[in-house]
């Protein structure tokens, strides 16, 4: 099973949110709606929206890296055009939100927010400040490995994906219920962007390639 | 080798939604609707942290994120106030319902769901008992249309796999 179920009681917000019921599967219908997906413009989208270093007056503090990738159909098509955005806490594991209490510095020049169109071969790009990690209140001493989120639509409303990319390595890992709700080992692992060097510029920002795999549509079964 | 879903998280507010976000067309458009209502968790109690999007099933004439454009875009997307409200102002679909995603911390997998603006035969519908085929039918109160979700327990929402 590659999704979590929305019943993880380690993740104590699941408890009182998740679904008591089964979903109710929907037999094949050509018509249905959700088989089809918004489609986005290329003027929707600025050419800075990519780059989260580059939206304030001066230059966000932390270690400046690019994440890109693909976005891919269960078969490994890539899907073009489509809106990939992003957020993400700055270098100090602190959201440009008014609800993080987290007692870590805000920075002025980072909101940490991002959005691109998948070029032709589905890939994507963005320039940021690796995240860092913060604390939670889930459970004593909770802490989130350092994330970004990413939130991704595809070819049909129900390909529809919203995600964490992790980085390689993270200690914190076993320990983070969220991350642990998917109970399969190598489906975590696909939660986990890979260090390239290929990606990687030389004396200015390391590289992460994350790709995000979309689920089938139903007219594919 | 599918990527698996996380949850949207609690703090989405400065990065997914948008000013435009909640109207699908623009302010004063003919035979334009609100469809309303509140998001509820188990315990009966507003969820003011949920993401909501609608989709129309097809993608109109005005564009997603800048609206720019005349007419209809077939993509909504609201956030929920701290009392659990949203609101979308939109064009009535081609067919009797609207797609819904709710997000929310809380929620690991966005859960989909259908707002349906008349009741009538209809092979979902017609595939649940009366309570819950209730949970699915908007309330009608001339161009206001009111929607609740209720995520688990008592009433909950008839929630759709694909
Ligand atoms: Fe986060």
């Amino acid at each position: 099973m590659t999704h979590p179920p929305n019943r993880s009681p380690g993740y104590r917000s699941t408890i009182l949110r998740a679904p008591s019921r089964p979903a109710v599967a929907l037999k094949a219908d050509p018509d249905a709606i959700e088989l089809t997906s918004p489609v986005f413009g290329h003027g929707e989208v600025g050419a800075l929206d990519a780059d989260l270093t580059r939206q304030h007056e001066g230059e966000p503090i932390g270690e400046r890296i690019i994440v890109t990738g693909r976005v891919l159909d269960s078969s490994g098509r890539p899907i073009r055009n489509t809106l990939v955005e992003v957020w993400q806490a700055n270098a100090a594991g602190r959201y440009a939100h008014a609800g993080d209490r987290h007692p870590a510095p805000p920075d002025p020049n980072f909101t940490g927010a991002g959005r691109c169109l998948t070029d032709h071969e589905g890939r994507y790009r963005f320039v940021t400040i690796k995240p860092g990690a913060y604390p939670w209140r889930n459970h004593p001493n909770a802490w989130r490995p350092a994330h970004i989120h990413f939130s991704v639509f595809g070819t049909a409303f129900t390909q529809r994906l919203v995600t964490q990319m992790y980085f390689p390595g993270d200690p914190l890992f076993p320990f983070d219920p969220i991350m642990q709700s998917v109970p399969d080992a190598a489906a975590r692992e696909r939660l986990v962007s890979a260090f390239d060097l290929d990606v990687t510029e030389p004396e200015w920002a390391l590289g992460y390639r994350f790709d995000v795999v979309l689920g089938r549509t139903p007219m594919e079964d | 080798m599918i990527t698996p879903s996380q949850t949207v998280g609690p703090f989405f507010g400065h990065a997914l939604p948008y000013e435009t976000g909640p109207d699908l067309v623009p302010e004063g458009y003919p035979g334009a609707i609100t469809v309303t209502g509140r998001v509820f968790d188990g315990a009966g109690e507003p969820v003011p942290d949920a993401l909501l999007e609608l989709w129309l099933g097809e993608t109109g004439t005005r564009g997603v994120l800048r609206r720019d454009g005349e007419g209809v875009s077939g993509f909504g997307r609201c956030a929920t106030a701290p009392d659990g409200t949203y609101r979308f102002r939109t064009a009535r679909p081609a067919g009797p319902y609207l797609a819904l995603l709710v997000f929310a911390r809380g929620l690991l997998c966005a859960v989909a769901t259908r707002i349906y603006l008349q009741d009538g035969p209809d092979p979902l519908l017609d595939a649940l008992d009366p309570e819950r085929r209730a949970t699915l039918l908007a309330r009608a109160d001339g161009d206001v249309h009111r929607f609740d979700v209720r995520l688990q327990g008592e009433g909950e929402t008839v929630f759709l796999e694909f």
